[in-house]
Formats: structure tokens, C-alpha cells, sequence
């Protein structure tokens, strides 16, 4: 399996055998004919009629795949949907990006696309908050708002004329992303929903779901929204001082606690193995999985082992066998 | 030097229109977004494919294409004495060439404009037929890294030794100082994307060494399909609805 770095013993190949053998039957009634390589004819009823979507193309007035994927149809559109590719982006996605580069008036980021993504000066709040046009200060001061390397969590807002997008970071919750981990997984296993940000309680974590497959687990960062007037804003001699040379107490006050850096790191894992096995990633799961790995009292490290994988593989086949006998 | 024997077998037991044992693997490299690793008999070669990504050297970028850069090398212990120059040898180069021409005529390059996709292909194990095992761990790297594709790209090679044509010849058989003739096709398109040789053919000889070559392209098409289509489910049950 991709990724499984770890060796599994008899038993244990046994028992993912079966778990993964169970999930193909759960799952083989719904989508049974629908896979299709390269070059594969999808079998279209009326020939006149049909809308040719992404990853087909048209062949001697047959419509034939472009790419290995899942045929979907909805009405009259047929398009296939690949499942190992990059991320296909759509406006109004919730990203997690890398600042790759502090270019004139924005900044370049990574994200699982083909092209990177650009962040405008415009396009993010200033640290004062003031909505005012950007000034050439501003403009170099933008090293003082991301850097490169900085993880950003953003939202997208458009495609430029050449085929990038176009981000934007305007609301309190959008913006550097410090105290935690990022993680990459493949996109296709992040379904869009209506909530990307999960606030773990329990936990005292910022869960991100970005679109394109990067993850971010950190520590609870309390969004304020300084739009509001009352709030007396900070002279700025102040805030340059507090990022560069923090005095003892403040780092004190501001260390992140050993606890919530080890739920840190268990949510992580899980989520890492779920993407080793290929199963798709939503918050639900993610917590059964680490309610799983404390009730069996692993330890973190132990969980990216081989017996806590199977585990998981199992207990995925037995939920969604239980929902499936719940649906019917 | 007897390459088939009376009774029509040849140095490793096979008939002379027999195939090697092909065998694939997908996601040999779990870091690229495509990879591979293709058997054809003892040739082992692994594919990996990055992209499609950003461009690194600004200077390349094509502004309505997406550039496809290749590199072939095989590993210093792939022969049976250790190769001192892995790659930048003259040989390496050609096929680098080679492979990035034949891949190039296949993906659908203008559906992603301004963007780079690296193939890189390593010989690990080295038989005879390393440019076809290339091609051919090159087209389910690219097809595992969902990259649109006209057709898959299949390549075999054959050759004609002791007035037989030979399909898919293995080292001993390559080194006899016979043509070596290398097909690769589209399969469904039915069209040819590479074909070299070495040495000389008569015509009529060459068409019936050509059409041997075409035809093992085909079975290995067949196997790549299936190979690609149990990935296929396999990752579409694992996800779920």
C-alpha cells in the first residue's frame, strides 16, 4: 500500500484483508461499472444531448475518458472524477498554503495546484486594521505581515486570466497560522462541506480542513475581530518588538502546554493514518479515531505502527457497514 | 551462436512470439504524485512523476503548454558491472529524449498551461527492453498522477535472430548483434509514437518484426488497463461515499 512504510505480520495482513475485503462489498453495489482508465468509451445513452465535462474527450463520436477515474453524471453533464490528482480548485474554498515568496505587492503561495496561488496586499488585512488604501510603506513592511515559509490559511476568490488563483484573506479567521502542524494528504480524500474550521474543545485545538489537501492541527487561537472601534489600537514601535524579541515572561505566558501539544500530535497521527489507508477524512472520523487510540491506551508514537493501522481499518468497515444496515 | 533451438525454443525456454512475465506495481514512490514500477521479465524499472506543478525556472514556462522535462537513468548496480555515470552519458541522454517525445505526444498538454510535469525513470535491474519498460512505467505513473492523457503509451521491442523474428528480446539476445526493433503505440488510436531500430532489415522482414513488436504493444496495453482499473476501485471503495 502507498505510504505503509510499516511491515504487517501474518495475523495482522489477515485481519486488514478481511476489513478491506468487507469495505469493497459494502461499497461494490453502488459503483460497480462506473471506474474507467485512459481511453475507455463511456457508455452515453444519447449521443446528442450529452455535455462532455472534465477528463473526457471525444473520439470518432464517442465519449472517451482522459483520465483513470469514477464516471459521474448529473443530468446531462458526464465527467470523470480522478481521484489521485492534484486539487481542483472552486471559488469559495477554505486553503491552507505556504508562502513561497514575497513578490511586489503579494505574496506567493503553495498549494496543491498546478500553479501557485497569489495573495494580494490588497487582499489581507493590515495589522492595524485601519481600512485605508496600501501605501509603499505597506508594501515593505509585507515581510512583517508573512514571511516566507508562514502557513496561511486563505480563501479563495477568483482565477486570474492565466489559470492561477487569485486568494483572499480578509476576515479574522483567515490569516498566519502559528502553534501547529501542517499535514498533506491527497484533496480527493477532503469532501467540501459547510464547516472547515473545527474548534476541538475537548482538546483546546484548531482543526483546518483546507480544499487542497493540507491540514492544520494547532493550538486554540482565540479569533478577535479588531474592526471594532472601541478597541484601542497599538502603536506600532510595540508590536514590531513583541514579534522579534519576546522577554521571558511573555514566552512563558504564551508557551503552548505539554497536554494540548500532545493532542497536537495524536490528531495528527490519526489523520495520518487515515490517509495511509485511503479512507476519506471528516471530522467525525477523525475524533472516532482518536477516541480509538486512547481507549486503547496507545501511546503517540505507537500509532503510526502497524497494529493501530489495522485497527483503524477495521473499525472503519464496521461503521460503515452499521450505517449502511442503519440506511436500509 | 544458437538463439532458437531446432525445436523453436530460445535461450530462456520461451517461443518466439512469447512475452516476458510482465508485472506492475502502482505507488512504488509515495512522495510523487504519480509512480510505478513496471517488470518485464528481469528488467525492473521505476517511473515517478511530479506534476502538474509551478514552473521552477521561469525562463521555460510556455504560456499555453504545459512542459514536460524527462530523465532517464539507470541505477549503478542495474548491470552486471557497475556503471560509473549514472546519467549525462550520451545513451541516457537519447532515451531521456526519447521518452519525453513519446510521453509529450500523448498528454494533454494545453489543459494545463504554465505549469511543469518532471517524469523521472530509473532502471534498477537492467534485462533488455529498458526503453519499453520505461514507456510503459512511465504511462501508469502518469496515469496514477491523473494527468489527462490521450490514450496510454505502450512500448515492446523485438528483434529477428536465426531467420526468426523474436518478440521482446532479453539482454543476451539484444547483444547478438541483431536489429532490436522498438515499437510504441497508442493502443485504441492504433497509431505509433516511437519506433527505432538498429542495424539493417529487409522490408518484408521489417513489417513482419514491426507487426510482432505491435502486437506484444497490445498485450501490454491489456495488462496495464487491468491494472489501472483494480487501482481505480480499489482507491474508490477504500474512500467511500
Amino acid at each position: 500500500m502507498r505510504g505503509m512504510e510499516m511491515s504487517l505480520n501474518q495475523t495482522q495482513k489477515l485481519r486488514l484483508q478481511r476489513a478491506l475485503e468487507l469495505l469493497e462489498t459494502l461499497s461494490s453495489g453502488i459503483n460497480s461499472n462506473s471506474s474507467v482508465t485512459v481511453a475507455d468509451t463511456i457508455p452515453v445513452n444519447q449521443e446528442d444531448g450529452v455535455l462532455k465535462g472534465h477528463g473526457t474527450t471525444e473520439l470518432e463520436g464517442e465519449v472517451v475518458a482522459t483520465v483513470c477515474g469514477v464516471i459521474e453524471r448529473v443530468n446531462k453533464l458526464v465527467y470523470v472524477r480522478t481521484l489521485r490528482a492534484r486539487y481542483k480548485p472552486e471559488v469559495g474554498d477554505i486553503i491552507v498554503g505556504r508562502v513561497i515568496e514575497v513578490a511586489p505587492k503579494r505574496w506567493r503561495l503553495e498549494i496543491n495546484f498546478s500553479q501557485d496561488a497569489v495573495l494580494m496586499l490588497s487582499s489581507m488585512n493590515l495589522p492595524d486594521g485601519i481600512q485605508r488604501r496600501r501605501t509603499a510603506v505597506d508594501e515593505l513592511n509585507m515581510r512583517s505581515i508573512f514571511e516566507d515559509d508562514d502557513v496561511i490559511c486563505a480563501e479563495v476568490r477568483d482565477f486570474m486570466r492565466d489559470g492561477s488563483l487569485q486568494l483572499q484573506a480578509r476576515s479574522q479567521k483567515y490569516g498566519k497560522l502559528e502553534r501547529g502542524q501542517m499535514l498533506t494528504i491527497s484533496p480527493y480524500l477532503i469532501k467540501r462541506r459547510k464547516q472547515h474550521f473545527h474548534h476541538l474543545d475537548q482538546y483546546g485545538i484548531d482543526l483546518i480542513l483546507g480544499c487542497n489537501g493540507f491540514i492544520w492541527v494547532g493550538e486554540h487561537v482565540e479569533t478577535k475581530d479588531n474592526m471594532i472601534e472601541e478597541e484601542p489600537i497599538k502603536p506600532d514601535p510595540q508590536n514590531n518588538k513583541s514579534k522579534t524579541s519576546m522577554s521571558l515572561e511573555e514566552e512563558e505566558q504564551t508557551y503552548t502546554p505539554l497536554e494540548t501539544r500532545q493532542n497536537i500530535c495524536r490528531i495528527a497521527n490519526a489523520i495520518r493514518v487515515l490517509s495511509t489507508l485511503g479512507f476519506s477524512i471528516t471530522i467525525d472520523v477523525i475524533l472516532d479515531v482518536v477516541d480509538l487510540s486512547i481507549s486503547k491506551g496507545l501511546d503517540i508514537h505507537e500509532m503510526l505502527g502497524a497494529e493501530f493501522s489495522v485497527l483503524v481499518a477495521e473499525r472503519e468497515a464496521e461503521r460503515r457497514n452499521s450505517s449502511t444496515r442503519r440506511k436500509r | 551462436m544458437e538463439y532458437v533451438n531446432p525445436e523453436g525454443l530460445r535461450l530462456d525456454g520461451r517461443r518466439p512470439m512469447e512475452m516476458r512475465q510482465l508485472r506492475a506495481e502502482i505507488g512504488a514512490v509515495s512522495g510523487a504524485d504519480g509512480s510505478a514500477m513496471f517488470e518485464m521479465g528481469n528488467t525492473k524499472v521505476i517511473a515517478a512523476v511530479y506534476g502538474p506543478r509551478e514552473v521552477q525556472h521561469r525562463s521555460q514556462m510556455v504560456n499555453d503548454k504545459a512542459l514536460i522535462r524527462c530523465e532517464y537513468t539507470m541505477a549503478n548496480f542495474s548491470t552486471g558491472d557497475r556503471t560509473r555515470k549514472p546519467k549525462g552519458d550520451r545513451r541516457s541522454t537519447e532515451i531521456s529524449l526519447v521518452i519525453r517525445q513519446t510521453m509529450e505526444a500523448c498528454i494533454l498538454t494545453h489543459l494545463m498551461p504554465r505549469s511543469q510535469i518532471d517524469i523521472f525513470v530509473q532502471v534498477l535491474q537492467a534485462d533488455g527492453g529498458t526503453r519499453s519498460a520505461c514507456i510503459n512505467a512511465a504511462t501508469l505513473a502518469l496515469a496514477d498522477a491523473g494527468i489527462p492523457m490521450r490514450d496510454l503509451v505502450t512500448s515492446c521491442s523485438s528483434g529477428y535472430l536465426n531467420s526468426t523474428p523474436l518478440l521482446d528480446l532479453n539482454y543476451v539476445e539484444d547483444s547478438a548483434g541483431g536489429p532490436d526493433v522498438t515499437v510504441g503505440i497508442l493502443p485504441k488510436l492504433d497509431k505509433v509514437t516511437l519506433l527505432q531500430m538498429d542495424a539493417k532489415l529487409p522490408m518484408d522482414i521489417f513489417e513482419n518484426v514491426m507487426q510482432l513488436a505491435t502486437e506484444g504493444c497490445k498485450a501490454v496495453a491489456n495488462y496495464i488497463r487491468e491494472v489501472l482499473i483494480q487501482n481505480t476501485k480499489q482507491l474508490e471503495h477504500r474512500r467511500g461515499v
